[in-house]
C-alpha cells in the first residue's frame, strides 16, 4: 500500500488547490481568533466555517481528483495489484492529504488559541469530516463515469448534508410539534454528520445554555463521556460504509 | 422667686439622673460575663459593649430598646441548634457581631438576626456566617441594615434560607450588603417604599434578588453576580431600578432580570453582562427601559406578546446572540433610537440615526419561540441562510417590531 499511497499523497500536497486551502482555512482561523474578543466566541465562529467549508472543498476537490486521475487508475489496473488496494490507496492519500491540510490550517490556530478539550474536539471533528466527505465523493464517483455529471452530483451530495436535511428536520419539527421529538432528532442527528459534529461540539460551549430543554436532553446524551464516544462511532460509520460499498463497486466495475 | 427656681433645678436634676443613660460592658474580665445578663439588667436607652470572644447565648432575646455594640467582632455562636438574636422592641441598635452557626428548622425559619414587629431598628457592620436565614425582618418598618456581611454555604434549595428576608414591612433600608451562598440573596415579600442601595449579591443558589407585591421600591447601584436562577421580580407596580449590574447569570433556566407582572416601572442605566437571558418578561406593562447596557447575553431581551406599553430607547445592544426575542405577532412595545451592534443601515444626511429602520428580531429566534425544539438547527448554516433571506423581506416576524431610528455609533452612556 506504502507506494501508491506516497504517489497520491505528494501528488495532491503539490497540488495548488489544496496549499490555497490550507492557507485560506488558516488565514480565516487566524483572523477570527485574533478580532473576536474571547477565543470561546471565535471557536463559534470558526464552527460555522468549518461546517461549511471543510465539507465542500473536501467532496468536490476529491470528486475532481479522482475523475482527474482515472488513466492513473487504469494505469495501475494494468499492474498487478488488486482492485481494493488501489481505491483504499486512492481513500488513504485524499483522506491523510486533506486532514493534514486541515490540521495545519485550523488546528495550529486552536491549538494556540484554545488548546482546552473543546479545541481538541474540533480539530478531530474536523479531521473526521474531511474524511467522511472523501469517502461519500468517492462512493459517488465511482457509480457515475461521467465528470460533469459526477461534480454535479457532489455538489448536490454537499447541498443535501449542508442545508436540506436541514430543511427537512426543521420541516419534521413543524409537522410534528405537537409531539416530544428529542429521543428521536438524537437519533435522526446521527443521519448527517454535519449536524452531530455541530451538535458535539455545541453542547461543550457555553452557549449550549441557549438550547434549553432541548439542549438538555442531548447533553444528557451527548455530553457524556458514552455519548461522545457513540457520535464518534456514528462519524467513524460514516466513513467505513461508503468506503466498503464503494469498495464493492470498484472491485465489479467496468472500466 | 427663688423657689420656683430651685424647684425647676431639682426637677431637671432627678429628669436628668432618670433619663441618663448607663453604659454596660460584657467581657471575659468584666463583672458581667453574657450578653443575656447585659441586656436583663439594662434599661431603655442603654449601651451594652461587648468584648472581643465567643459567646453562646443560645437564644438571645432583646426586649429594650438599647444600642449593643461588639468591639473586634465578638462571636455568637447559636451551636448549630438556635435563633441567634431575636430583636423585639423598637429602636435597637445592633452593630459589630460576628454570628455564627444558627440552627436549621423549616418551619420555625431560624435566623442569625431576627426582628420582630418593630420599627427604627438600625443593624450595623456585622458578620453573619453559616445561618439558615442571614437578616429577617417581619413586620418591620423604617429599619436600616447596613454594611453587614453574610455568607452561607448551602448545596441545595431547601437546605438553606435567604441572606436579607423581608415580609410585610415598610420603609427599609438596605444598603451596602454583601450577601453570598444562600438561597435568595435578598427577598422582599409585601415590603412598601423601601430602598436597595450597594449591595452585592453573589453566587446565591437561586434568586440574587427576589420580590413580589413589593411596591414603589427602589433598586440602586446594586450587583447581581453568578446566582443560580438571577433576579426574579413579580407582581409588583412602582419599581425603580437604576445602575445595577446583572451579570454571569447562565445556566438553563437563569435570567439576569425575571420580570413578571410588573407595571409602572424604570428599569435605566444597568449593565447586563452575560446573562442567558438578559432581560425576560411577562405581562409587563407600562415600563421605561432606557440606557441599558446589554454584552454578550445569549437573549438581551426576551418580551412575550403579553407585555404592554414597554418603551425600549437609548439602550446599547453589544454582541448578543439575539436580541430581542418574542412568541407571538402582537407588538404593542415601542423600540426607539437604540445601539443595535447587528444593525448593517446607512446614515447618508450624518445626523447619526441610521436611515432605515432596523428589525431586532431574527427569523430563527421567532421559530424557537413557535417550536423550542427546532433550537436543534442552532447555528446550522439553513438558519443562517434563513435570518439572511428574513432581515431583506420579512414575512415571519413582527411588521411593527422595529427600530426606526437606531443609532449608528454605540451610545455613550
Amino acid at each position: 500500500m506504502n507506494k501508491v499511497f506516497k504517489y497520491i499523497v505528494i501528488d495532491i500536497l503539490r497540488n495548488k488547490t489544496v496549499l490555497f486551502y490550507t492557507l485560506f482555512l488558516f488565514v480565516v482561523s487566524f483572523t477570527l481568533f485574533s478580532f473576536e474578543e474571547n477565543t470561546a466566541k471565535g471557536l463559534l465562529s470558526l464552527l460555522n466555517i468549518i461546517l461549511f467549508i471543510v465539507p465542500l472543498i473536501s467532496i468536490i476537490f476529491s470528486t475532481i481528483y479522482i475523475y482527474n486521475c482515472s488513466e492513473f487508475i487504469e494505469l495501475l489496473i494494468c499492474q498487478p495489484l488488486k482492485r481494493k488496494y488501489i481505491w483504499l490507496s486512492l481513500f488513504n492519500g485524499l483522506a491523510v492529504s486533506l486532514s493534514f491540510a486541515f490540521l495545519i490550517g485550523c488546528g495550529i490556530t486552536i491549538l494556540i488559541y484554545e488548546p482546552t478539550a473543546t479545541g481538541m474536539i474540533m480539530i478531530l471533528t474536523g479531521c473526521l469530516l474531511s474524511v467522511i466527505f472523501v469517502a461519500i465523493s468517492m462512493l459517488g464517483t465511482v457509480s457515475t463515469r461521467d465528470k460533469a455529471k459526477g461534480i454535479g452530483k457532489a455538489i448536490l451530495l454537499w447541498l443535501y448534508f449542508a442545508l436540506i436535511f436541514d430543511g427537512l428536520v426543521l420541516f419534521l419539527l413543524f409537522q410534528f410539534s405537537e409531539y416530544p421529538l428529542e429521543k428521536l432528532m438524537m437519533v435522526i442527528s446521527g443521519f448527517n454528520p454535519i449536524d452531530l459534529s455541530r451538535i458535539t461540539v455545541l453542547l461543550r460551549l457555553d452557549v449550549s445554555a441557549l438550547m434549553g430543554y432541548t439542549g438538555a436532553v442531548f447533553k444528557d446524551f451527548f455530553g457524556t463521556t458514552f455519548g461522545f464516544i457513540i457520535s464518534l462511532f456514528v462519524l467513524a460509520l460514516w466513513v467505513i460504509i461508503p468506503l466498503i460499498i464503494s469498495t464493492k463497486k470498484f472491485q465489479t466495475k467496468d472500466l | 422667686m427663688k423657689i420656683p427656681f430651685l424647684i425647676l433645678f431639682i426637677c431637671t436634676q432627678f429628669l436628668y439622673s432618670f433619663v441618663q443613660a448607663k453604659t454596660i460592658y460584657v467581657g471575659k474580665n468584666k463583672s458581667i460575663k453574657t450578653i443575656k445578663d447585659a441586656v436583663k439588667s439594662s434599661s431603655h436607652g442603654d449601651s451594652v459593649i461587648v468584648d472581643a470572644g465567643t459567646y453562646y447565648e443560645k437564644n438571645l432575646i432583646i426586649d429594650k430598646s438599647i444600642t449593643l455594640s461588639g468591639i473586634n467582632y465578638p462571636i455568637i455562636d447559636g451551636e448549630g441548634k438556635y435563633e441567634i438574636v431575636s430583636i423585639k422592641v423598637s429602636n435597637v441598635v445592633f452593630t459589630g457581631f460576628k454570628i455564627q452557626h444558627s440552627g436549621y428548622a423549616t418551619l420555625e425559619d431560624p435566623a442569625g438576626i431576627k426582628i420582630y414587629d418593630s420599627n427604627n431598628v438600625t443593624i450595623l457592620n456585622n458578620i453573619i456566617d453559616d445561618t439558615f436565614f442571614g437578616i429577617y425582618a417581619q413586620y418591620a418598618k423604617n429599619c436600616l441594615i447596613k454594611n453587614n456581611t453574610l455568607t452561607a454555604h448551602g448545596k441545595e434549595e431547601q437546605e438553606i434560607g435567604n441572606g436579607i428576608h423581608c415580609w410585610k414591612s415598610d420603609s427599609m433600608q438596605i444598603i451596602g450588603n454583601k450577601i453570598s451562598g444562600h438561597r435568595d440573596g435578598i427577598y422582599f415579600e409585601f415590603v412598601t417604599n423601601s430602598i436597595i442601595w450597594r449591595n452585592q449579591s453573589i453566587k446565591n443558589i437561586r434568586y440574587g434578588l427576589h420580590f413580589m407585591f413589593s411596591h414603589n421600591d427602589s433598586y440602586i447601584n446594586n450587583i447581581f453576580s453568578g446566582n443560580g436562577a438571577g433576579v426574579a421580580v413579580m407582581y409588583t407596580h412602582g419599581v425603580k431600578m437604576y445602575n445595577n449590574i446583572f451579570e454571569q447569570n447562565w445556566g438553563d433556566a437563569a435570567y439576569g432580570l425575571l420580570l413578571k407582572d410588573i407595571s409602572d416601572s424604570y428599569i435605566e442605566g444597568n449593565i447586563f453582562v452575560k446573562n442567558t437571558s438578559g432581560i425576560h418578561m411577562e405581562g409587563a406593562s407600562r415600563i421605561q427601559l432606557g440606557k441599558n447596557i446589554f454584552k454578550n447575553n445569549g437573549w438581551a431581551i426576551q418580551i412575550q406578546s403579553s407585555c404592554m406599553d414597554v418603551n425600549v430607547s437609548h439602550n446599547n445592544f453589544l454582541g448578543n446572540t439575539f436580541d430581542v426575542a418574542t412568541n407571538g405577532t402582537l407588538v404593542m412595545n415601542t423600540f426607539n433610537n437604540n445601539y443595535w451592534d447587528k444593525y448593517e443601515g446607512y446614515d447618508l444626511n450624518k445626523d447619526s440615526y441610521g436611515d432605515v429602520p432596523f428589525r431586532p428580531i431574527s427569523m430563527f429566534s421567532m421559530i424557537i419561540a413557535n417550536n423550542p425544539q427546532t433550537m436543534i438547527l442552532f447555528r446550522s448554516i439553513m438558519v443562517s441562510l434563513l435570518d439572511k433571506t428574513e432581515r431583506i423581506v420579512p414575512t415571519l416576524i413582527p411588521e411593527n417590531l422595529k427600530d426606526e431610528h437606531p443609532f449608528m455609533k454605540p451610545i455613550a452612556l
